[in-house]
């Protein structure tokens, strides 16, 4: 006996990591068996293992059948809408509408537009909200709550509401004119206003058709919900604890170094989860983008859903009773080109989806 | 004459620490305000011209200020589709009020089951969230778009029924012949189809609120579940005892972000009588709606967050 337990201490002292092998009196193992499989607790865990499996996957079926029937529908050649026999898997399957959307609807071109502006407003904004909510999150001075409440305003007014002052806004966009709004017509900065428009019209600038103003918006923590991106930041800012700062202060960094060399670092999860959400959200837009680009001169990517391609209106013309539908599958195979890369980013990025926001420790106070 | 002195090099040193410390204070809070710039820049010179012009829009039509007119042609004279703003309203609101604690239950049920451990559950988790990142913007757009071209399609009754019932979920023929086989009347066929089809539409709008409440729910220490379990709580215990007042402050939030949602989705009826193009309607008018509306939700806002914080318990904290 005390052989063993001093060959034990030694194993213990060669590798800590070594388990103490202890031998008891074990019942036989049919009788374990029962125990632990023919009891109550047992049966209720595997019913309610079942019961969660088959719930997640019904939702998980609610959720992916859209998708499904859509793809199913962009391989289908018109005689499949005519056809009532034909539910999901196409009978005469074709690649057509893909092909066709691809060369008629200058796909390329508008995917390169739409990815120039996305990446930039996303990171814009990413930033630009981090910076703010850092501000609110980390730093006491007075009027620090007045402006988280500005930004819960900015979040509860939706831009349909302003749609008419915004277009009106960048229309005539003028570095004098808000002040000008605010102040009845007497331009505060008039004479800067002056040196900066240098193609000044009547009017100020027209900045429509340009991505000027969603980057201007994406610079000020303006844009489309940039408000829950601010809150959701920082009530993760708010969990980092105020020790690592103050070491770093005491080490000679300025707060702007700290925020840049300590703080950015370490919410690297959060950011990707903000980035992910303006980047897919920019990426899909339709209300700025049709506010904003009026003309057909920049082509973006919810704008190739607004046009049939001729030669699929043409193939279709011999099926006129699955028309309809033909046509809406031709705007569903669009709307899979357009959210085809954002499936792709989701895929590399989903695993950050949770974490950033499970580390945060999101309280509501 | 040393005494004197004395007493001043005493005086002084103290005071100066005290102004030292404040002058941290103050460079501290200085780079403050300079973090929250961006958006203070953006506010004054932006977004705060863009409120007064449109609030301004309200009280003026193309031949001058005209007052409260537009509001009275907001709420009075403006129809689309045969209904005044106001039915639109109370047709909108009533839905809202069936929709909020049905996405806000969903979302806390299914937050609940994903925070379990269990086989797959990374892939559920990227399946539930696949409708936040993918369903927005032009995808509802192209399926409003469908929507109205299969009704159309329907009233040309071009023998596409069958095919149109496969693009929901469930198709009300279904239920119908199941129902019917039940012995049971077509009115509650219609209803429960209607209810499963309405499943997808919270599924769909949960997933943010889905995201929030199971950060939430990690945030719990599981030591409590642990002496919950000693003591003998039933799984029913602990979630009334333990998870739901800790989830509580989430409950709040979430509300707050689904009134706001659902009041700015494209979806939704009011919105989009607002968005809608007619004879009366002018931008003096549409603006008039919208602000109208807009202060309607905020009292609601208020509302909801007035009745959520009775019930609200917040975790003291040491810090």
């Amino acid at each position: 006996m005390d052989a063993i337990k001093r060959q034990n201490v030694g194993a213990m002292r060669r590798d800590p990591n070594a388990k103490i092998k202890v031998e008891f009196d074990r019942a036989p193992l049919s009788q374990r068996l029962k125990a632990k499989y023919l009891s109550l607790f047992f049966l209720k865990k595997v019913v309610w293992y079942i019961f969660r499996l088959i719930l997640l996957i019904g939702i998980a079926y609610i959720v992916l059948f859209p998708f499904i029937t859509q793809i199913a529908g962009s391989f289908m050649s018109p005689e499949d809408f005519v056809d009532v026999t034909v539910l999901i898997i196409p009978k005469h399957f074709t690649l057509d509408t893909y092909t066709a959307i691809f060369n008629e609807s200058n796909y390329t071109e508008a995917f390169l537009n739409t990815l120039i502006l996305s990446v930039s407003c996303a990171v814009l904004q990413t930033f630009a909200c981090a910076l703010v909510a850092y501000g609110i999150a980390k730093f006491k001075f007075k009027g620090a709550k007045v402006i988280f409440a500005l930004v819960l305003l900015t979040m509860i007014i939706p831009h349909q509401t302003l749609y008419s002052a915004i277009f009106g806004f960048f229309t005539s966009f003028d570095i004098r004119d808000p002040i000008s709004t605010v102040l009845g017509g007497k331009g505060l900065f008039e004479f800067i206003g002056g040196l900066f428009n240098s193609q000044d019209t009547v009017g100020g600038m027209i900045l429509i058709d340009t991505y000027m103003p969603l980057i201007i918006l994406s610079l000020f923590g303006l844009a489309f919900k940039n408000g829950l991106y601010i809150f959701l930041l920082r009530q993760f800012f708010r969990g980092v604890p105020d020790e690592l700062e103050e070491s770093a202060y005491i080490d000679g960094s300025g707060t702007f170094k700290t925020f840049f060399k300590i703080i950015l670092p370490l919410s690297v999860p959060m950011l990707i989860t903000v980035f992910l959400f303006a980047f897919s959200w920019q990426w899909t837009d339709t209300f700025y983008a049709n506010m904003f680009f009026k003309g057909d001169s920049t082509k973006l990517l919810p704008f190739i859903v607004k046009n049939i391609p001729e030669t699929l209106r043409k193939k279709s013309e011999a099926y006129l009773a699955g028309q309809n539908l033909y046509f809406s599958a031709i705007r569903n195979t669009c709307g899979i080109m357009i959210i085809a890369p954002l499936v792709i980013v989701y895929v590399f990025c989903q695993k950050y989806l949770v974490q950033g926001i499970e580390r945060s420790g999101l309280t509501a106070d | 004459m040393t005494n004197a002195q004395n007493g001043v090099t005493i005086k002084n040193t103290p005071r100066k620490k005290r102004g030292k410390a404040s002058s941290l204070d103050r460079r501290k809070s200085r780079s403050g305000w300079l973090f929250v710039l961006p958006f203070i820049i953006g506010f004054v010179f932006i977004y705060f011209p863009m409120l007064f012009s449109s609030l301004k829009l309200t009280f003026v039509q193309a031949d001058g200020v005209v007052g409260f007119q537009n509001y009275h042609d907001a709420l009075f004279a403006v129809k689309v589709n045969n209904s005044t703003f106001l039915q639109v309203l109370v047709e909108g609101l009533g839905q809202m009020i069936f929709d909020i604690p049905a996405i806000i239950i969903f979302s806390l049920f299914m937050a609940i089951l994903l925070n379990q451990k269990m086989a797959g559950r990374a892939l559920f988790r990227a399946i539930f969230f696949v409708p936040v990142i993918l369903s927005t913007g032009i995808m509802e757009q192209i399926s409003a778009q469908n929507a109205i071209s299969d009704a159309v399609g329907e009233g040309m009754n071009t023998g596409a029924e069958e095919e149109n019932a496969s693009s929901q979920i469930v198709s009300s023929l279904d239920i119908a012949t199941l129902f019917a086989n039940m012995k049971i009347g077509t009115g509650l066929a219609d209803l429960v189809s209607e209810w499963i089809n309405n499943i997808f539409n919270i599924v769909n709008r949960s997933g943010v609120q889905m995201l929030i409440f199971l950060a939430g729910l990690q945030s719990i220490s599981p030591a409590i579940y642990e002496s919950c379990q000693i003591d003998g709580a039933s799984a029913w215990e602990t979630f009334w005892k333990i998870t739901f007042p800790m989830i509580s402050p989430m409950i709040l939030v979430n509300a707050v972000y689904t009134v706001i949602d659902s009041f700015t989705g494209e979806s939704n009826l009011v919105m989009s009588f607002i968005n809608s193009s007619g004879a009366m309607i002018t931008e003096g008018v549409r603006s008039a709606m919208a602000w109208m509306y807009f202060l309607v939700v905020i009292l609601i806002v208020l509302a909801v967050a007035g009745i959520c914080s009775v019930f609200v318990f917040y975790q003291r904290r040491n810090d």
